[in-house]
């Protein structure tokens, strides 16, 4: 048996209302939050960005499997807010949580679905039998640009999972790639905001790609969506996971435990891994979870998880992401949030 | 360019290694060569727990420039549950109030930048729990 051995979500403390966004800019709050089903997004401290986030993961990770971080053979960081342009996020993460030197490190990119990418090739390496645990991490700090509809969306946090084959607290049954040249959304090289094509983003991108391989899964493990008590999509706003949810036969109750953009925002390579971190903290041994990522460009990843013996004995090990969101916030007004995220021009 | 410390830093500030005298269980943080108890130089290399509590702290208002973006903040020195006592910046509080004996957790966070283009320098902060 392969699959999750340890996981743990990090959330930043800030927030930042929709209806603040909106008054800023001269929109309709109501009409935004009713919109984009959106009232309030996570805004990382000025201390913190994808490194920080992802070992607060790794850590709660790394108690939940109750594992030598010694014996993590390979740690992937996936985002598209990696501090650097050139050195890797990983390295310094293995030595924050005394994983290493002997370790295999990466930083993946994919914009929204850098972190199942990252959990992809972990437990594929796991699965090969070329190393006993592997850790793939999806984390962001994304930036939407002043007074564009991706600033109520756009936000910061993000999950890490190590997987293994001892002590499987969620097992791998099924995975599926869909993956094809679409431009939704990018950033040039030196742009600091991205770009996206308005109404492009829907249709031939996000539900074009999330169908695609969710189609896939549910042929390949022939189930179908009454067979799952889970659902978790990624989350670029409240509606659009809603809404491929239903397009593919499941219901609102499946889909509930795993739908924290509303009041986290999208944490792009944070969205989905954070939304199964939600389930898995709370999910029964037996409990069938369906997971499908999206990343512009574009593609998905999605993953078939059922819940093992192992799963409630390390859910209190660490930190639960829905008290991290619920419990806890710090709200900063527009001014203060255009600080924290290096929005004004200052004399350094 | 401070990139030669950081680096030789790195195992306190990212994972509070600390050398524990062999001989009377003296705990130096950092590392030192020699005991300053019993004299012995033979250490072995532990790892300090992540949970405290403030024995004291003061707010800055007026920092230097690296870090003067950040005001208000909180510096305080917290007692770790071996009894190990470091000096580190408690964040994301409101500092008007903090309170002396609060419970802390030791998080992992950006500490400074070298300017625009150098290196990041990561470490450890306290929380409140
Ligand atoms: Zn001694």
């Amino acid at each position: 048996m392969v699959g999750i051995v340890g996981y743990g979500s990090y959330l930043p403390r800030y927030r930042i209302k929709a209806e603040v966004i909106a008054k800023q800019w001269g929109s309709d709050p109501a009409a935004i939050i009713r919109g984009l089903q959106l009232n309030e997004k996570t805004v990382p401290g000025q201390d913190e960005d994808t490194i920080t986030i992802s070992v607060a993961a790794a850590r709660d990770a790394v108690k939940r499997a109750n594992i030598n971080p010694q014996d993590i053979g390979a740690v992937y960081i996936g985002s598209e807010s990696h501090p650097y342009a050139v050195k890797p996020s990983g390295a310094t993460l293995i030595d924050a949580l005394g994983i290493g030197p002997d370790v295999h490190v990466a930083s993946y990119e994919f914009a929204c679905k850098a972190g199942s990418e990252a959990m992809y090739v972990a437990y594929s390496l796991v699965k090969s039998g070329e190393m006993k645990y592997a850790m793939g991490i999806g984390a962001d700090t994304s930036q939407g640009a002043p007074g564009d509809a991706l600033e109520y969306s756009a936000s910061a946090g993000g999950a890490a999972f190590i997987m293994g084959k001892e002590k499987v607290a969620a097992e791998i049954l099924f995975t599926h790639s869909y993956t094809s040249d679409t431009p939704d959304f990018w950033r040039r090289e030196g742009e600091f905001y991205p770009r996206h094509a308005g109404r492009f983003t829907g249709d031939p991108a996000y539900f074009k790609h999330i169908m695609g391989a969710a189609n896939a899964m549910l042929e390949k493990s022939k189930m179908s969506p009454k067979d799952f008590k889970y659902a978790v999509f990624h989350m670029p706003n409240g509606k659009f996971p809603q809404e491929v949810g239903k397009r593919l036969g499941f219901t609102k109750e499946q889909l509930e435990v795993g739908w924290i953009v509303p009041w986290m925002g999208n944490t792009y390579s944070g969205s989905s891994p954070t939304g199964l971190a939600a389930i898995l903290d709370v999910a029964k041994p037996g409990d069938s979870i369906f997971m499908v990522s999206f990343g512009s460009g574009a593609g998905s990843d999605g993953f078939i998880f059922r819940a093992t013996d192992e799963l409630p004995k390390i859910q209190n090990l660490g930190v639960k992401l829905r008290d991290m969101l619920l419990n806890n916030q710090i709200y900063l007004n527009y001014g203060e949030y255009a600080k924290f995220r290096h929005k004004i021009k200052i004399n350094e | 360019m401070i990139t030669a410390r950081y680096h030789r830093e790195i195992p306190q500030r990212y994972r509070l290694e600390a050398g524990k005298c062999k001989k009377c269980g003296f705990i130096a943080f950092p590392h030192r060569l020699v005991c300053p108890k019993c004299k012995s130089q033979d250490f072995e290399t532990i790892r300090l727990s992540d949970e405290g509590k403030i024995l004291t702290f003061t707010i800055v208002r007026v920092a230097s420039d690296k870090f003067s973006k950040q005001t208000p903040f909180a510096v305080g020195i917290v007692e770790l549950k071996e009894g190990v006592k470091l000096t580190t910046q408690i964040a994301d509080v409101d500092v008007d109030k903090l309170e002396i004996g609060q419970k802390v957790k030791i998080v992992f966070r950006k500490i400074q930048e070298d300017g625009k283009a150098g290196i990041l320098c990561y470490g450890y902060k306290a929380v409140l729990i």
